[in-house]
């Protein structure tokens, strides 16, 4: 029934654990706290891939939701994130994170 | 056909994904991430989830990373000096990483079955009519809790926005 | 017959005194403490009246004390012939000696408690005499323990006095320690505590050859008695123990605590009639102890330890008696003992009294002028002590002796020989103490009636309480061992008036005598003097390495070091790891990245491998 040029669904979660990973070694490697977020926001998108992809495996549009409900936390964790590095900024003037670490002791 | 959208597009989000990490200068590493979002956009629409794909253009590539971009203009970042990492991330970083990843690679080659296709048409029950029935219906609550959340975070970003005009 | 009452008496005169005796006048002490005891001694005679013939022993039973598993004990009182013998004594000296306490310790500190601490000493041993199992005379064994070392250190302020007291307990525990252990072993081989059962199931078993269960037992009771009744080697707190007021060395070192190791003995005898090595060890020990501690009151120069070692001789001679057969010979010895003794300590209490603390010999003389009728009384209970022909120690010796014989002759002439030495010694505190000139500075006066009047009694006593005849009383219980020898019987009177006869040489016709023969002999007269240095032997072999040992190894060894260090030890690895926890806490962000990584990946691990599907 599949026609021939049908890609295997393993490539596609392969692929969302590469991208995972990606942002994994962004988020651990980077020093500015903007570029470690972005990382962040690399590996929500790697996940949505996996839940889309889970969804045309099972047939079933629950997947979609699921990652429509991520992408809206996403939106919101985005917006108050943002405005926390800004108030940071302002108070410490870097933005470097390993700088911030005054929960040291 | 679908091979080859799949090949081109996937290796377009891996370069970008890769361009981010390496880069030094923030703006070039969020126009890697829309680049990756505009590639896993098309993979969306190969997957038959085409509200999805739609809805992360326009929102993830068009209003958060928007909001990323005028932060950093903002802020005026700079590109990153290089400077020593800490011990343990220089050490365990990559180790770490590969072994992650080998791992999760090795589980979905042990649980997925290769015959599983992806292939565009497959599945249709991506459209916004069939992701909103079930929305409004089955996962009402979670959708108020949301829309509740996405309150909160505009009315936490503005309190902390405000406090810096004092 | 409710004989709980005769204790209770005291128990509650030491209630009374002791938790009022602060604030109630003295005249209501008085008559509280002395009326318990007077009251007990009325309720023996009713009971003893009522009861008849006692043939039978009488037994009371009050309640179930101890009930666990196959162990019951009850509490249970009972009263036999020998029991009524022990509770006369007990009762009745105790209520003499109470009398002359009120004029001894008149003016005294402490007047309440010392008369709280007499009523208690009373109520325990009361419950040691009329206990029906063992462990209920445990109970009165080591409460008069107790009482004993309350009343030694009475004078607390005294070091000497909360030493002495010390003393006596701790060596009374070395003796508690074989009773416990006899205890476990009986309880063991019969089953129960009660005497009853315990006779009825030694009754059965054959007479023991060697060193069997039944040897062991008497032998670890044997150890017990030693302790509580000061025989080698445990008599050592004895002459200490005169550090208390007189009257306490009066009641409980001479007619009644020191006692309760012989009564415990002849109460056995079931046991130890089968244990023919046990009674050659009492036999042994107490022929030892006699000799040995008589030959050390003849050096003695104060009056108190005089009669201190005489009393642990005479206390010789019961177990002498007990060793060979002669069970009631040795109880009749506790009673007559009981009247000479307690004489002879409460006379010496006059005499100190009236020299206002002069205890020692060297420093009397001539008293006979100024108390007549201390002196007088003084003469009869030597007499007595002396078993001069026909007073009450006459009697119970030559019963000792002659059954003594009866066993192997040479321990009739030790013991005559020691009956000499007695004399000798009790004599020369007599003939020291009442005739010559006065060598002291003081200005000695009579003692008043209330202190007068227990010595007239007793005198009367050791004189003629040689006519209540115990044995025969104690016949139905212990056969008699067989007629007494005229022979043997006017030898050892002899013999003691040959010793009677010496001291008057020694001591009122040739008064630098004893001290020519004191540097004639030297070294061993200074031994002997020293009471053979057992005190100082003791302290070195035993005392010395136990308390050095106990501060060096367990103190500072054990509970500093490794207790304390594992306790702190603790503490500080608790710290130690905390502090090492701390490290993670970076503050880095990316460190704690790292770790999360880590965790995620470790559960990944954990998931994926471990076949979760």
């Amino acid at each position: 029934m599949a026609p021939s040029y049908a890609v295997p669904l393993n490539w596609y979660l392969i692929l969302s654990a590469i991208l995972f990973c990606l942002g994994i070694a962004g988020f651990l490697y980077r020093r500015n706290i903007i570029t470690v977020f972005m990382s962040i926001e690399l590996m929500l998108n790697a996940v949505n891939l996996s839940f889309i992809t889970f969804s045309y495996k099972w047939r079933a549009v629950d997947g979609n939701i699921f990652a429509f409900f991520v992408m809206v936390v996403a939106a919101a964790e985005a917006a108050v994130g943002l405005a926390i590095i800004l108030t940071v900024f302002k108070n410490r003037r870097t933005l470097e994170i390993d700088e911030i670490s005054s929960m040291k002791d | 056909m679908d091979i080859a959208l799949f090949i081109i597009f996937a290796v377009i989000a891996l370069l970008c994904g890769i361009n981010l990490v390496v880069q030094t200068h923030p703006i070039s590493s969020a126009l890697s991430l829309i680049g990756v979002m505009g590639a896993l956009a098309v993979l969306y629409l190969l997957l038959g989830a085409e509200f999805l794909a739609a809805a992360q253009m326009i929102v993830y590539a068009g209003a958060i990373m928007v909001l990323f971009i005028f932060v950093i203009m903002l802020l005026n970042a700079g590109a990153e000096r290089v400077t020593k990492t800490r011990q343990l991330v220089k050490i365990a970083g990559v180790p770490l990483i590969a072994v992650f990843l080998g791992i999760v690679a090795f589980v979905i080659q042990a649980q997925l079955p290769r015959s599983q296709l992806v292939w565009f048409g497959g599945f249709s029950g991506g459209g916004p009519r069939d992701i909103g029935i079930p929305l409004f219906t089955r996962y009402l609550l979670p959708f108020e809790v949301t829309s509740v959340l996405i309150l909160i975070a505009i009315i936490g970003a503005i309190v902390l926005g405000k406090k810096e005009m004092d | 017959m409710n004989l709980w009452l005769i204790p209770i008496f005291p128990l509650a005169g030491f209630l009374i005194n002791g938790l009022a005796g602060r604030r109630i006048p003295k005249a209501l002490i008085n008559t509280v403490a002395i009326g318990s005891v007077l009251l007990s001694f009325l309720w023996v005679l009713k009971v003893l009246f009522s009861a008849g013939s006692l043939d039978t022993a009488i037994g009371e039973h009050y309640f179930t004390w101890i009930q666990s598993g196959p162990i019951h004990i009850g509490c249970d009182f009972a009263v036999d012939r020998l029991t009524a013998v022990m509770l006369l004594i007990v009762t009745g000296i105790g209520s003499l000696i109470h009398i002359y306490a009120i004029g001894y310790m008149d003016g005294e500190g402490g007047y309440y408690r010392f008369f709280s601490y007499m009523n208690l000493f009373m109520f325990f041993m009361l419950t040691l005499v009329l206990a029906s199992n063992y462990l209920l005379m445990f109970v009165g064994w080591e409460g008069v323990g107790l009482c004993s070392y309350l009343l030694i250190g009475f004078y607390f302020t005294e070091n000497f006095a909360t030493t002495a007291g010390n003393k006596a307990f701790i060596v009374n525990r070395i003796g508690d320690f074989g009773f416990s252990l006899a205890m476990f072993l009986i309880f063991r081989q019969f089953g129960s505590l009660d005497f009853s059962q315990v006779f009825n199931g030694a009754a059965g078993m054959p007479k023991e050859a060697g060193y069997g269960i039944l040897t062991t037992i008497c032998l670890l009771l044997l150890v017990g008695a030693c302790g509580k009744s000061a025989q080698l080697p445990l008599y050592v707190w004895l002459p200490d123990a005169m550090a208390g007021p007189t009257p306490v060395s009066a009641l409980i070192h001479a007619a009644t605590m020191v006692t309760a190791g012989v009564y415990m003995v002849v109460r056995s005898h079931a046991l130890f009639l089968h244990a023919p090595i046990a009674m050659d060890w009492v036999a042994g020990i107490g022929l030892a102890t006699a000799f040995f501690a008589a030959t050390i009151g003849l050096t003695q120069f104060d009056i108190k330890k005089v009669f201190a070692y005489s009393t642990v001789s005479q206390l010789g001679y019961m177990f002498l008696g007990a060793g060979v057969g002669a069970f009631s010979a040795g109880i009749w010895h506790v009673m007559t003992h009981a009247f000479f003794k307690a004489l002879l300590f409460l006379g010496a209490g006059a005499v100190i009294h009236g020299l206002h603390g002069e205890q020692d010999l060297r420093k009397m003389g001539g008293l006979y002028k100024h108390m007549k009728l201390t002196a007088i009384t003084l003469l009869c209970a030597s007499f007595a002590i002396s078993g001069f022909p026909f007073t009450s120690g006459f009697f119970s010796k030559d019963a000792i002796l002659s059954a003594a014989y009866g066993r192997a002759p040479w321990i009739y002439w030790v013991g005559v020989f020691t009956a000499g030495l007695t004399a000798f010694y009790v004599f020369r505190a007599w003939f020291m103490a009442f005739t010559g000139e006065y060598r002291g500075d003081k200005h000695p006066h009579e003692s008043p009636l209330i202190m007068t009047g227990p010595l007239m009694v007793l005198a009367a006593l050791a004189l003629g309480g040689g006519f209540i005849n115990i044995p025969r009383w104690l016949e139905p219980m212990f056969p008699e061992t067989g007629g007494e020898n005229p022979v043997l019987v006017w030898t050892s009177a002899g013999v003691g008036m040959v010793g009677i006869l010496l001291a008057w040489v020694f001591y009122v016709k040739a008064p630098d005598l004893p001290g020519k023969f004191a540097n004639a002999l030297g070294g061993l007269y200074r031994l002997v003097l020293n009471k053979y240095e057992v005190d100082e032997v003791y302290d070195a072999l035993i005392v010395r390495p136990l308390v050095d040992g106990s501060r060096t190894v367990l103190w500072r060894g054990m509970d500093a070091s490794v207790i304390d260090g594992a306790v702190n030890g603790v503490g500080a690895r608790a710290k130690g790891m905390g502090a090492v926890m701390r490290l993670a806490q970076s503050g880095y962000i990316r460190s704690y990245a790292a770790w999360v990584v880590l965790g995620s990946v470790l559960l990944l691990l954990a998931v994926g491998l471990g076949g979760a599907r």
